[in-house]
């Protein structure tokens, strides 16, 4: 028996509105992840660039202990393991699947951001930090003033290209039964048995979303580039 | 409260789990870094009907999730096939179609660092083309990036445990088989996320041997 394509439920109401409401609901996990995982990976990043030696140590644990797990385990870890040992108030809560997916994806990607922190600082050349401390700088001065515009404007690239893989490991929040894009295009399947037409519709989703942080980022990393020190491809 | 009997109970079925996830990942390195070595080929092609074909392929793969390859791989063979697709060829066909663009791009990159003088001399010997990338290209530029292409080897890795969502039985879909039996999540997700660590601190320990031998070299 051959296939028989049929474009039209991918517009046709219920699943037009379920793609919809998934689509939404992937951009909002992959934001509300990265705000956790920005802020918690420059600290760990930052962590590993100081000269103190339990600092190198703790963001180096930390950084290989979530890089070497797959994502997906961290997240029934998270999801199934924990919330039994927290007891049942917090094992019965409502929208449990959504906390865990953010706060697993959050941690996850912060690992993946200490890292780009780190390289972005060990890139400014060695000579940057010697003539700001011979300027009569304290060390915090001279990350405060040197290393850390420097180092941030190295990093955008790098973090761009982290911020759009925040978006497509969100599809495995599918796993913990998040219905979000790919999430979606799965039930559709389930649904209508129309499973290549649904999962198409889902990738353009995500190339949609992927091509606007291309296009926004593209700009913001124009406005902040310091002629000759980062170099485009 | 920890009870490893659990682990100890069902070590022979965790045992195939893994064995599966390890079979998973040599049919897709066998066939991605391959498909790989030519991609990097065709990504440095001037000849525009390579490249352009080319280049599009590895971006359209590289925005999309592995998730939703590995779907839409599923959903698309039985059309071209007919039948009945098992979930073990469909992840080997999503993986190795994925992994080809990560590696590619690494590959890319050690063709490049191929000094000009090197590949015109190449020529200048009376080498056509495939000769070149064959003597020249492939086994300087490969061998300049193989700690890139052991960390992308430890990605593959850990994400064949995606192939979780089209009900393939690897280590992670066994644990949670188990699980749905036994009620042991602690102790059963711990065990496959230590085994996993395990295996992957190895590997990126080879990965900074590697490096830092590339290190003295230079």
């Amino acid at each position: 028996m051959a296939y028989q394509f049929d474009w039209s439920i991918i517009w046709t109401n219920p699943y037009f509105k379920w793609l919809v409401i998934g689509f939404i609901k992937t951009v909002e996990i992959g934001i509300l992840s990265w705000i956790i995982a920005l802020p918690l990976g420059i600290g760990i990043g930052a962590l590993r660039s100081l000269p103190s030696r339990v600092g190198r140590v703790v963001g180096t644990a930390y950084v290989e202990f979530f890089r070497n797990i797959p994502l997906l385990v961290q997240l029934f870890f998270w999801y199934y393991a924990i919330p039994p040992l927290l007891g049942t108030r917090i094992s019965r809560m409502h929208n449990l699947e959504w906390y865990c997916a953010i706060f697993g994806l959050g941690i996850y990607t912060a690992s993946r951001v200490a890292e780009h922190v780190r390289s972005g600082f060990s890139s400014v050349p060695v000579g940057q930090r010697f003539a700001a401390l011979s300027t009569g700088l304290s060390q915090f001065q001279m990350f405060r003033y040197v290393i850390i515009p420097y180092g941030f404007r190295i990093m955008i690239p790098p973090l761009t290209t982290e911020f759009l893989t925040i978006f497509k490991n969100s599809a495995l929040a599918m796993t913990i039964g998040i219905l979000e894009l790919s999430g979606i295009s799965w039930r559709i399947n389930e649904y209508t048995f129309h499973g290549f037409e649904a999962s198409t519709a889902a990738i353009v989703g995500y190339l949609i979303i992927g091509l606007t942080i291309i296009f926004l980022m593209g700009k913001v990393e124009k406005r902040l580039r310091v002629p000759g020190l980062v170099r485009r491809e | 409260m920890i009870d490893v009997t659990v682990i100890i109970e069902n070590i022979d079925l965790l045992w195939g789990g893994l064995l599966m996830t390890f079979k998973l990942f040599i049919v897709a390195l066998a066939g991605g870094l391959p498909l790989g070595i030519f991609l990097g080929l065709g990504r440095l092609s001037s000849r525009k009907w390579i490249y352009y074909p080319v280049s599009a392929y590895v971006h359209f793969i590289r925005n999309v999730p592995l998730l939703m390859l590995i779907f839409w791989i599923y959903f698309s063979l039985p059309i071209i096939t007919g039948g009945l697709v098992e979930p073990f060829y469909a992840a080997v066909v999503s993986f190795v179609i994925f992994e080809a663009t990560y590696f590619g791009e690494i590959i890319r990159a050690g063709y490049q660092s191929v000094s000009k003088g090197t590949i015109q001399a190449g020529y200048s010997t009376g080498l056509n083309y495939w000769q070149v990338a064959r003597y020249i290209l492939i086994p300087i530029g490969l061998r300049r990036v193989i700690p890139s292409l052991v960390t992308q080897c430890i990605i593959l890795f850990q994400d064949t445990s995606l192939a979780y969502v089209i009900g393939l039985r690897e280590f992670v879909r066994t644990a949670s088989l188990i699980d749905n039996r036994v009620i042991r999540p602690l102790e059963l997700y711990g065990f496959v996320a230590i085994v996993f660590l395990i295996i992957c601190l190895i590997g990126s320990q080879i990965v900074k041997r590697l490096e830092s031998k590339e290190g003295e070299r230079k």
